[in-house]
């Protein structure tokens, strides 16, 4: 411990505060960065991982606290490159029609003049040895041309390469999410070895194995702040779910048993062939729980697109869909808040193919009370509401159908608290008529609302909770795989 | 800060006013002896525009990336074969008009199943089609230019109450286009659409079959637009579709409907068509020659979009 | 050795290229000399340039529909100024050039759809060519008509061109650090920008290099046909797209191949002559070339599934 002190500050983020709107996304964290160690970061979705990555890397700027690398506080994505900060995403940030080559030219400014081509796939080739051994990737190939193991192995690899001077910082985000298990090994034994080297690294994994055994330190984030931060060989497997949880003890719900008349009103085989089977019977309200990006999105995108037509306007519509992410799926944004809600139930409002306005405004001002949609009038335009009156009125448009069962894609993201307790007790009621509610949701809040929770991880279904089984230790002990990669 | 808004919310306003003062420019300069005349013939060549640029406008709405180039070659091929079938014979008029309408239907088919079997985008499926239907309309054209049927020519060259008989055929069809944008649910689809394809899917809009009408729609209104432009000049010609390619899209975009989809706006077409007709009367008139005319309408076009912000008013 | 898809998607353009020549000898054995493949091939140089011009712009995730008029536009200011005050006629041209930047950099800094930007700048262009030149005319400057009728030994002049065009562009857009700042653009423009570049003076260099080719396609038009007019060139915007796209290039994400657009410039030229040759009434010549453009969209996505199924395995 006291070695580390003595240790250079590589990056040093202290009483950082972010907020989105109403979301306190980091509430005065901190998290200081020496040269020479490897810190494991995790927590559960919403915690602020992805958060302070983004104002270490440059990309956000604090509203509050002090950023600094190696001791002078500058601001920006040019900044932290220049003091050696290097970020592999989780989404891919390569080009995809270029060779692995080419991208080592776009992401290393350096490698310019005459026979940059050579220069640069040696680059790329030295540092993929060194990583991962005895791999076989042919780097004139383009990015399209490989398999997303490799693509994920190229973008280390380009990270970690560096001509004039190595990267200070490597922040590796899920880095082995499409690696397998003997990869993953390579990887976690080459960080060590950067390590050992003077480097620094921030690893973010669901894989608590990988954390523990290749980390330093290990820094655990619940709601915006750090609340653990001590040496790897302190934690266990157990330790570290019980660190990620809720302190408090767990508030009791009272869940109507579910009753299971007849046959499924949804089902779904085991997702990529492995896992639990997905089935919901009416009035149930089902969580689809686990850490975000671990296809539960996916899975509600077939359960959705299976049942709907894309050729001919359906008679009656059985299924509804809410969207999480407003911009990309959700609201119409040029339209008004009423034609936003209305367009999913235009055939019960309509006479013979023709929208009959004045049925609509009913619908709409009946809607407007019911989830009090704050705005003067019907006819804004979307974009004049708050974020949780747009999502507001994505719920009325679902529930406004004659839909039996609505799907729920993360829908109470950076809605503040108020709302979301209103809609909580309309999706109550409107389940207890009958309506079968399938929810996914990152916030371990609306998971123990649920009567039964499928818990997601790598694109399957890894676990089923049903009743008092859904408590916030159960979901993270699934979600988190023990994996020993190392 | 009212009149400002009422004025972002009505775009096809300034299409009129540009109209009206280009037409009030015009007719001062020859003196007012041309104002019935010149009106005459505005309302008769914007009609086809507006005609065509309707059909267009819906395949626009449905949002970028989304355009019909075989436009021009389905006006020719269903202006050549209408009047083929009619072969001067006032009794097959009906028969005709209906043969062009299928003609319209099998062309916009054709287009949206290339688009969706082969995956490609709308302009080289339009562009391909386009080549085979202008084979098949120069195939069927050989021979002697067959004349409409008498009672045909003379009503699209004659007019009720001093409109062109043309301009109001047009206007009907602006009407019942109107009536279809903004009152029926398939208006608010192709609109949903053009906003977000991935919400309207997500809403439940059967967004394959949606697009497919249109594409359908654009073209039975080119192949209507091809018989009434033969049928006004005495004949079906080969070229007589080419100019109303760039001109479809001229008006939609001048008329105020929005590029990046979702938008759309009748009222603005016929601003936009009549404007255009009547600065090239103008120009005429000022005596300056067709390269003026094309860089002024080129200058508009652009103007306009600038002015409208593209994909940023959106946000 | 696994082949790259760059490589795989030129296989089809090559092959229908192949096949369409061993066809037109196959029906016309005298096409197989000298001079034959020069008629053959002789207007494929200006398409092709235009082509790569069209190519350029592509790459960027843009379209130009103002080619076939901009092309017209430079023939008609080589049939004229060029050739009487060359300085005037070089000022023009480097106007052009400038002009084709600074649309690249309006369309990045508004976000406009390029169509319709483009499609407003070829009422520009023609109305130019127009006041250029009112009714055909004008005169080819000696050099250009030197050029595209020089009779090199052993080949034709057409085919050395579009060799030497290909070769020219490929290195370029395929090997040069800035072909590979203009893809990558085309590809993942953020991960360009995150890396430290400056996306809007790629474009517009892109636009300004594209302005370039579509001059020199100008310049070697009328060095054919020896005088120009205002719409000399109208059928070079729908020719270099269909060109690009036979090529093996994409609509977006940055997937373009220059020798892959020569081919396909070579393909359109050789697909009107075949016609002719299989004695195809000229009534469905057009027709034949709508068809042909189906057949290989058609032929490369069932490749373009083949090989996602070899990649999924």
């Amino acid at each position: 411990m006291t070695e580390t002190l003595k240790r250079e500050e590589v990056v040093a983020a202290r009483g950082i505060k972010v907020t989105f709107g109403a979301v306190k996304a980091l509430d005065g964290a901190d998290l200081v960065i020496h040269a020479g160690e490897c810190i494991g970061l995790v927590g559960h979705n919403g915690a602020g991982k992805s958060t302070i990555v983004n104002v270490i890397n440059g990309g956000l700027s604090p509203h509050d606290g002090s950023l600094s690398y190696s001791g002078s506080e500058i601001h920006g994505i040019s900044a932290a490159r220049a003091n050696g900060v290097r970020c592999v995403f989780q989404e891919l940030s390569l080009c995809p029609n270029l060779t692995v080559g080419e991208n080592a030219r776009i992401m290393h400014a350096e490698l310019k003049g005459w026979n940059w081509r050579s220069r640069a796939l040696s680059l790329v080739e030295t540092q993929l040895r060194d990583i991962f051994p005895g791999h076989s990737i042919d780097c004139d190939l383009s990015i399209d041309d490989l398999s997303i193991a490799e693509r994920q192995m190229v973008e280390i690899a380009i990270s970690f390469a560096g001509i004039d001077q190595r990267p200070k910082l490597v922040i590796l985000d899920e880095p082995t999410s499409s690696l397998d298990a003997g990869l993953a090994a390579q990887l976690m034994a080459y960080i060590r070895k950067f390590v050992r080297e003077g480097g620094s690294v921030l690893l973010i994994s669901h894989i608590l194995g990988e954390i523990l055994s290749t980390s330093d330190r290990i820094v655990v984030m619940k709601d915006g702040r750090v609340v653990a931060d001590r040496v790897a060989s302190e934690f266990t497997t157990r330790s570290l779910v019980e660190a990620m949880g809720n302190v408090v003890r767990e508030q009791e719900f009272s869940r109507a048993a579910s009753v299971r008349t007849g046959e499924p009103v949804l089902s779904m085989p085991p997702r990529r062939g492995h896992g639990l089977a997905f089935q919901a019977w009416r009035g149930e309200m089902i969580g689809l729980a686990g850490l975000g990006g671990h296809g539960q999105t996916e899975a509600l995108l077939d359960l959705y697109l299976d049942r709907n037509s894309n050729w001919w306007p359906t008679r009656r519509g059985e299924i509804a869909f809410v969207a999480g992410d407003r911009s990309l799926n959700g609201t119409f944004p040029l339209w008004s808040i009423l034609k936003n809600l209305s367009i999913a139930s235009l055939g019960q409002l309509s006479t013979k193919r023709m929208v009959d306005r004045a049925r609509e405004e009913t619908l709409g001002a009946g809607w407007k009370q019911r989830i009090e949609i704050r705005t003067p009038d019907m006819g804004n335009r979307i974009l004049s509401l708050s974020g949780g009156n747009q999502q507001k009125v994505l719920f009325a448009r679902a529930l406004a159908t004659t839909a039996s069962t609505v799907l729920m894609d993360d829908p109470m993201r950076g809605v503040d608290i108020g709302t979301k307790q209103e809609v909580y007790e309309i999706l109550r009621s409107e389940a207890a008529n009958g309506r079968t509610f399938i929810w996914y949701s990152t916030e371990m809040d609306e998971i123990r609302l649920c009567d039964r929770v499928y818990v997601f991880r790598d694109g399957a279904i890894a676990a089923e909770l049903a009743g008092e089984e859904i408590t916030e230790k159960n979901v993270l002990a699934a979600s988190f795989s023990e994996g020993d990669a190392a | 800060m009212t009149l400002h808004r009422f004025l972002m919310a009505k775009p096809w306003i300034w299409s009129f006013a540009a109209t009206i003062i280009v037409w009030i420019v015009t007719v001062l300069f020859t003196g007012g002896a041309s104002s019935f005349g010149l009106s005459q013939a505005a309302l008769t060549f914007a009609a086809f525009s507006v005609v065509v640029g309707i059909g267009q406008m819906f395949v626009i709405t449905l949002g970028p990336g989304n355009i019909d180039l075989s436009v021009p070659a389905t006006m020719t091929l269903s202006g050549t074969l209408a009047l083929k079938l009619m072969d001067v014979q006032d009794g097959m008029i009906v028969v005709g008009l209906l043969a062009s309408i299928g003609i319209g239907l099998v062309i916009g088919l054709g287009n949206y199943v290339l688009i969706k079997a082969l995956r490609i985008p709308p302009i080289i499926a339009t562009l391909s089609m386009s080549f085979i239907v202008q084979s098949v309309a120069i195939w069927s054209n050989r021979g002697l230019r067959i004349k409409p049927p008498e009672t045909l020519a003379s009503f699209a060259t004659s007019g009720l109450f001093g409109i062109p008989n043309v301009a109001l055929v047009a206007l009907i069809l602006s009407a019942l286009a109107w009536v279809l944008l903004e009152k029926s649910i398939y208006g608010r689809w192709i609109s949903a659409i053009g906003q977000s394809t991935f919400a309207a899917r997500m809403a439940g809009i059967p967004v394959d079959g949606t697009r497919l009408v249109t594409y359908m729609l654009c073209a039975v209104l080119a192949s209507v637009c091809g018989y009434l432009l033969a049928s006004f000049s005495g004949g079906a010609a080969l070229n007589m579709g080419s100019e109303y390619l760039l001109m479809s899209i001229a008006v939609v975009v001048i008329g105020g409907t929005a590029v990046a989809g979702g938008n759309s706006n009748i009222p603005g077409i016929w601003g936009a068509s009549l404007f255009m007709f009547l600065v090239v009367s103008m120009l005429n008139t000022y005596g300056f020659g067709a390269g003026f005319r094309l860089i002024l309408t080129g200058l508009i076009i652009i103007a306009v979009i600038l002015l409208a912000g593209g994909r940023q008013s959106l946000r | 050795m696994k082949l790259s898809s760059g490589t795989v998607r030129l296989i089809i353009p090559a092959a229908s290229l192949v096949l369409l020549l061993a066809a037109v000898f196959y029906m016309q054995p005298r096409a197989m000399s000298y001079t034959g493949l020069n008629l053959l091939f002789n207007l494929a140089v200006p398409i092709a340039l235009a082509t790569i011009a069209q190519m350029l712009i592509m790459s960027v995730n843009d379209l130009d529909l103002s080619m076939g008029t901009f092309v017209s536009f430079c023939a008609c200011v080589t049939a004229t100024f060029l050739q009487t005050s060359p300085v005037l006629g070089i000022l023009i041209l480097l106007g052009a050039i400038a002009a084709y930047a600074v649309i690249g950099v309006v369309i990045h800094i508004r976000d406009l759809p390029s169509i319709v930007v483009t499609l407003g700048m070829s009422f520009v262009w023609g109305g130019l060519a127009v006041l250029i030149l009112p009714s055909p005319g004008g005169n080819a400057p000696v050099w250009a008509r030197w050029v595209m009728t020089a009779k090199p030994p052993l080949v034709p002049v057409a085919i050395v061109a579009s060799i030497l065009i290909a070769a020219v562009t490929h290195y370029i857009v395929m090997r040069s650090s800035f072909g590979v700042l203009m893809r990558g653009v085309g590809g993942n423009d953020r991960s360009v920008e995150r890396a430290g570049w400056s996306v809007i003076g790629i474009r517009a260099a892109t636009y300004a290099l594209a302005g370039f080719f579509a001059i020199l396609a100008g310049i070697a038009l009328v060095g054919l046909t020896t005088s120009a007019d205002a719409n000399i060139a109208l059928r070079y915007t729908l020719l270099s797209i269909a060109g690009v796209i036979l090529g093996g290039g994409q609509f977006v994400g940055g997937k373009v191949s220059p020798i892959g657009a020569v081919i396909g410039a070579l393909t359109l030229t050789l697909a009107g002559s075949f016609l002719s040759f299989m004695r195809i009434s000229p009534d469905w010549q057009i027709g034949a070339q709508g068809a042909i453009l189906i057949v290989v969209l058609a032929l490369r996505l069932a490749l373009n599934r083949l090989e996602k199924r070899e990649k999924s395995q």
